[in-house]
C-alpha cells in the first residue's frame, strides 16, 4: 500500500526542470512544432487518439511532444484531459458503408464493386531503410491534377449476406440500442458486445495484437479472413437539442475491419460464416484487424462454441488487462515510496528469522545434551 | 436520442450550412469571414464552450450501436443586433471558429443570406469539395487488379 509522503519539493522541481531541458534536447537542433508532429508523425497521433479515446489530432500531437514521444504517457495526458471535457451528447452511429475511402481492400474477393484501393500503405514496401530521408527538402511525387469522386463501396460482407451464408448483423430495436459506456459506468462482467467493442477500440495496441495473434497460432483458433479493410473519412452527426435535429459536427478518419470466419455450426446456429469487427480512430490498421480477431474470439458463448480455455476467449482476462492506462497506473505506482509498507514487511521478516534462529538453537542444544 | 424524422426544407438547408461550417478548416473560415467584412454586434446566449461528443459506431457496421470514443467540439449560441439567433457546434477547440459559425448561422436566416452564401459558404464548400476530389483521385490511382496465379497442382 502506498502511504503519502511529504517533502522533496525542491528536488522534484529540479527534476521537472531537467525533464523540460531533456525534452528540448540539443538546442542547436530546431525545435519540433506540434503541427510537424501532427502532419509528419500522423500514425503516432492516430494511436494516441484511439487509445486516449479522444479524436483531436492537435491535442494528440501536443501530448506526444510533452511526453517526449512516450505514447503511453501521451495517451495518459489525453485521458486526463478528456475527463475535464463536458459531455455534450452522443452522436448518431456513423455510417461506415458511406465512407470516403482512402483505402479499401478485401482478402476474400478479388473483384469487389468499387475496386481494391491500396491507399497510402506500407504493404509491398521492402522495409529497407530509406537513407534519402536523412536529407531535407526532397522532391515530392506529383499529385494528380484531375478530380474524381469517391466511388460507392458496398460492404463485402453484404455479398455473402445475400446468400445467407454469413451471420446477419442487424441493430436491436431503437429503445434497446443504448450501449453501455465505460467512461460513465465501471466495467462489469459479463459484458455485452457493445461494451467489449468499446474496451477493445481503446485498448492497448500491443496487447490487442498479441491476443489476436494467439488466436491465429491456435489458442481458440477461428480461421479469420479479412473480408474487408477500409480507411477513410466519415461525417459525425449529433443532435442540437435547441434545434431538434442533428447536424454534422465534424468529420473523422476511421479504420474498419470486418473478418469472415469459418464456422461449422453449433447446437444453436447453422453452418455459416461469422464475423469479427474492428473500428478504430484514425489510420490504425494493425489495431483494427487485431480488434476484429479478438472480438470474434470473445463471441464464443453467443455462437454456442466450446470454451477452449484460451486467453483470448476469457472476457475477464482480456477486458481487464487491455487498458494501458489502468495497467501502467497500477504497475508504475510500485516505484513510488512504499516506506511504511516495506518497514512493516522488514519487521515481519526479522521477527520470523529471530523465531527460526531461536528454534534452531533449541534443536542444537537438545542434540548436544 | 430522438427518432430520425423528415426535416422541413428550411431545416434541411440550415442543417447543410451548419454542417459545412462545423467541418470547415478553422483558419479558412476565419480568413473568409474577415474578407467578407460582416462584423456585427451580438450578445452571447451561450458563450463558446469546449466539450466532447461521444462518437458511436455499429458492430459489423450495421448491428448494435457501441461507443467508439469522443471527439472535441465547441458550441455556442448568440443573438445578433438584428434579432436573429445563431447556433454552432463545430469540430475542434477553436472558439473563434464557433463564434463565426454561429454568426453565419444567424446571418443566413435574414436578408444577408445570398451575400453570405456567395462570399463565404460557396467558396468554403468549393475548397472542401476540391480537397476531397483530389484525395479521391489519389485513391483512384492506387486501384489494383490482382491476378490469381495458377498453382500448377493438377
Amino acid at each position: 500500500m502506498y502511504v503519502a509522503v511529504k517533502g522533496g519539493e525542491k528536488a522534484i522541481d529540479k527534476a521537472h526542470e531537467w525533464l523540460e531541458d531533456e525534452r528540448r534536447g540539443d538546442v542547436s537542433v530546431t525545435e519540433l512544432s506540434v503541427a510537424q508532429i501532427r502532419e509528419q508523425l500522423a500514425l503516432a497521433v492516430n494511436r494516441v487518439m484511439a487509445e486516449g479515446s479522444l479524436y483531436d489530432p492537435d491535442l494528440a500531437a501536443l501530448a506526444i511532444k510533452q511526453a517526449r514521444g512516450d505514447l503511453i504517457e501521451a495517451i495518459f495526458l489525453i485521458r486526463a484531459y478528456r475527463t475535464t471535457l463536458p459531455r455534450f451528447g452522443y452522436s448518431q452511429p456513423v455510417d461506415t458503408g458511406a465512407m470516403a475511402c482512402d483505402r479499401r481492400i478485401s482478402a476474400t474477393f478479388k473483384d469487389v464493386p468499387g475496386g481494391q484501393v491500396l491507399g497510402p500503405t506500407f504493404d509491398y514496401t521492402h522495409r529497407l531503410l530509406d537513407f534519402a530521408l536523412e536529407a531535407e527538402g526532397l522532391e515530392r511525387p506529383e499529385a494528380p491534377t484531375e478530380a474524381a469522386e469517391h466511388p460507392v463501396m458496398p460492404r463485402v460482407t453484404e455479398f455473402l449476406n445475400r446468400e445467407g451464408l454469413i451471420q446477419d448483423e442487424v441493430p436491436p430495436a431503437a429503445q434497446a440500442d443504448q450501449p453501455g459506456d465505460l467512461t460513465r459506468e465501471p466495467l462489469e462482467l459479463p459484458a455485452d458486445r457493445p461494451l467489449r467493442l468499446q474496451a477493445l477500440t481503446r485498448g492497448d495496441e500491443g496487447f490487442v495484437l498479441s491476443m489476436a495473434y494467439s488466436t491465429q497460432r491456435g489458442y481458440a483458433k477461428n480461421h479469420p479472413f479479412v473480408g474487408e479493410l477500409r480507411i477513410g473519412a466519415v461525417p459525425v452527426e449529433a443532435e442540437i437539442p435547441e434545434l431538434g435535429f442533428a447536424i454534422e459536427v465534424g468529420e473523422i478518419t476511421l479504420t474498419e475491419c470486418e473478418t469472415v470466419n469459418q464456422f461449422l455450426g453449433s447446437k444453436s446456429e447453422p453452418p455459416q460464416f461469422t464475423r469479427g469487427y474492428g473500428l478504430v480512430f484514425g489510420q490504425t490498421e494493425r489495431k483494427a484487424i487485431s480488434m476484429a480477431l479478438v472480438d470474434r474470439a470473445l463471441r464464443w458463448k453467443e455462437l454456442g462454441e466450446d470454451d477452449k480455455g484460451a486467453p483470448a476467449q476469457d472476457e475477464e482476462f482480456v477486458l481487464y488487462h487491455s487498458d494501458n492506462i489502468q495497467a501502467t497506473g497500477f504497475l508504475e505506482h510500485i516505484k513510488l515510496p512504499h516506506y511504511v509498507d516495506f518497514q512493516s514487511e522488514l519487521e515481519l521478516v526479522r521477527k520470523i528469522r529471530r523465531e527460526a534462529d531461536a528454534a534452531q538453537q533449541g534443536v542444537r542444544r537438545e542434540a548436544a545434551e | 436520442m430522438s427518432e430520425r424524422r423528415e426535416l422541413t426544407e428550411e431545416e434541411a438547408a440550415r442543417k447543410a450550412w451548419m454542417s459545412l461550417l462545423a467541418k470547415a478548416p478553422a483558419a479558412r473560415l476565419v480568413a473568409l469571414w474577415a474578407e467578407a467584412g460582416r462584423e456585427a454586434g451580438f450578445t452571447w446566449l451561450r458563450a463558446p464552450e469546449v466539450g466532447g461528443v461521444m462518437v458511436r459506431g455499429r458492430a459489423g457496421g450495421t448491428g448494435a450501436a457501441f461507443n467508439l470514443g469522443e471527439m472535441s467540439v465547441t458550441r455556442c449560441a448568440l443573438k445578433t443586433e438584428a434579432g436573429a439567433v445563431g447556433h454552432a457546434m463545430v469540430q475542434g477547440r477553436d472558439r473563434k471558429k464557433a463564434e463565426i459559425a454561429a454568426l453565419v448561422d444567424a446571418g443566413m436566416q435574414g436578408a444577408d443570406a445570398p451575400r453570405l452564401r456567395a462570399e463565404l459558404l460557396d467558396p468554403l464548400e468549393a475548397e472542401m469539395t476540391a480537397a476531397r476530389a483530389a484525395r479521391a483521385a489519389r485513391a483512384d490511382q492506387t486501384k489494383v487488379d490482382f491476378f490469381t496465379m495458377v498453382r500448377g497442382e493438377d
